[in-house]
């Protein structure tokens, strides 16, 4: 076995360990520990038998098992951008929703206390 | 009627107050929503007389323009006027805007600086005519000047507006929004003042092309 085999695969344990323990703690859902398991357990399949890869290939056309693999990363890694992206929009809405409910008490506040004032 | 104007504000502190006297011969009252200014936009507004709402973080016009139209429904406006703080608007065309709302023939008046042919700049309109191209294919409405910021609601428009969008994309937003309630619209020319100062303060071309952007995202992916 090749060098960088082993050290894939060490970190592919590693991977799956935390994958895991993220799934026991509550903070991924069954759906996401099916399809990240999945995933580490493809690559793990892969790194020991390379010429998986060129079947996976052949299978869906593509000539080379190196070539499926970095399309296949590519498109994983658009989707998981997506994702983020999808994140930050709500979060930074969620930001906004708590900037103005502060902002609305607060002008409550001291317009009540304006208004008592000049009605005095 | 009960007409209030809001106005959201990011360091205008050099206009604020002028616009806030400016607007009160024409509605009941003016909400300034100061949207996380560092200058004195927030004192200048109160000292005008205008009912001030503070981000403490700076959240985008579309996010001011939210605030200021959710506290506007609760002072119990039966028409809003949003009003820019650059000064760009003249307050003598509030009233235009607001009577066909008034009268009941319409449920939201854009003014258009556009349908005006006089004074826009060529840059102006061509980015303007841009936005209006990018909002009719996404959204499906054509608006001549969909990027404006003198608008009129009734009340009931502006309790059934939903403002998403935080940042400049809210003005293409809002024509999307007058297609999913089928709002009667009503484009009322407006006499657009520009100054050096208000030139300065509009979307220029790379936050133009951020809007437009984050626009065909929105569009495509959610």
């Amino acid at each position: 076995m090749l060098l960088i085999q082993i050290f894939i695969l060490a970190f592919v344990a590693f991977a799956l360990w935390r994958t895991v323990g993220r799934f026991r703690a509550g903070e991924l859902k069954r759906s996401a520990l099916a399809l990240w398991l999945l995933f580490w357990l493809a690559l793990a399949t892969v790194t020991v038998l390379p010429q998986s890869a060129s079947w996976f290939a052949t299978f869906v056309g593509v000539g080379r098992g190196v070539d499926a693999a970095v399309y296949l990363a590519i498109i994983i890694l658009y989707y998981l951008m997506f994702r983020i992206f999808l994140r930050l929009e709500k979060i930074d809405h969620d930001i906004t929703l708590v900037v103005r409910e502060m902002g609305l008490k607060e002008s409550g506040k001291s317009g009540s206390e304006r208004e008592e004032n000049s009605s005095r | 009627m009960m007409v209030i104007a809001v106005v959201p504000a990011y360091n205008e502190e050099r206009t604020v107050g002028g616009v806030v006297r400016s607007l009160f011969p024409h509605v009941r009252e003016v909400v300034v929503v100061d949207d996380g200014s560092q200058d004195g936009t927030a004192d200048e507004a109160r000292a005008a007389g205008a009912r001030v709402v503070v981000h403490r973080l700076n959240r985008g016009l579309g996010a001011a323009l939210g605030t200021g139209i959710t506290e506007a429904l609760r002072r119990g406006a039966e028409a809003i006027v949003t009003f820019d703080a650059d000064g760009q608007h003249d307050a003598a065309d509030v009233k235009r805007l607001t009577a066909p709302i008034e009268a009941g023939e319409a449920d939201i008046a854009i003014g258009s600086r556009i349908l005006e042919r006089r004074s826009m700049p060529v840059s102006r309109r061509a980015a303007n005519w841009i936005g209006n191209a990018l909002t009719f294919v996404l959204f499906g409405q054509w608006v001549s000047d969909s990027q404006s910021g003198l608008r009129a609601f009734s009340r009931r428009a502006a309790e059934e507006l939903e403002i998403k969008c935080d940042r400049m994309e809210v003005s293409s937003e809002i024509v999307k929004e007058i297609r999913r309630h089928g709002w009667r619209l009503t484009e009322v020319p407006i006499k657009p003042v520009y100054t050096d100062y208000s030139m300065s303060k509009g979307q220029g071309f790379l936050v133009g092309l951020k809007t437009a952007g984050k626009l065909l995202i929105r569009r495509i992916m959610m």
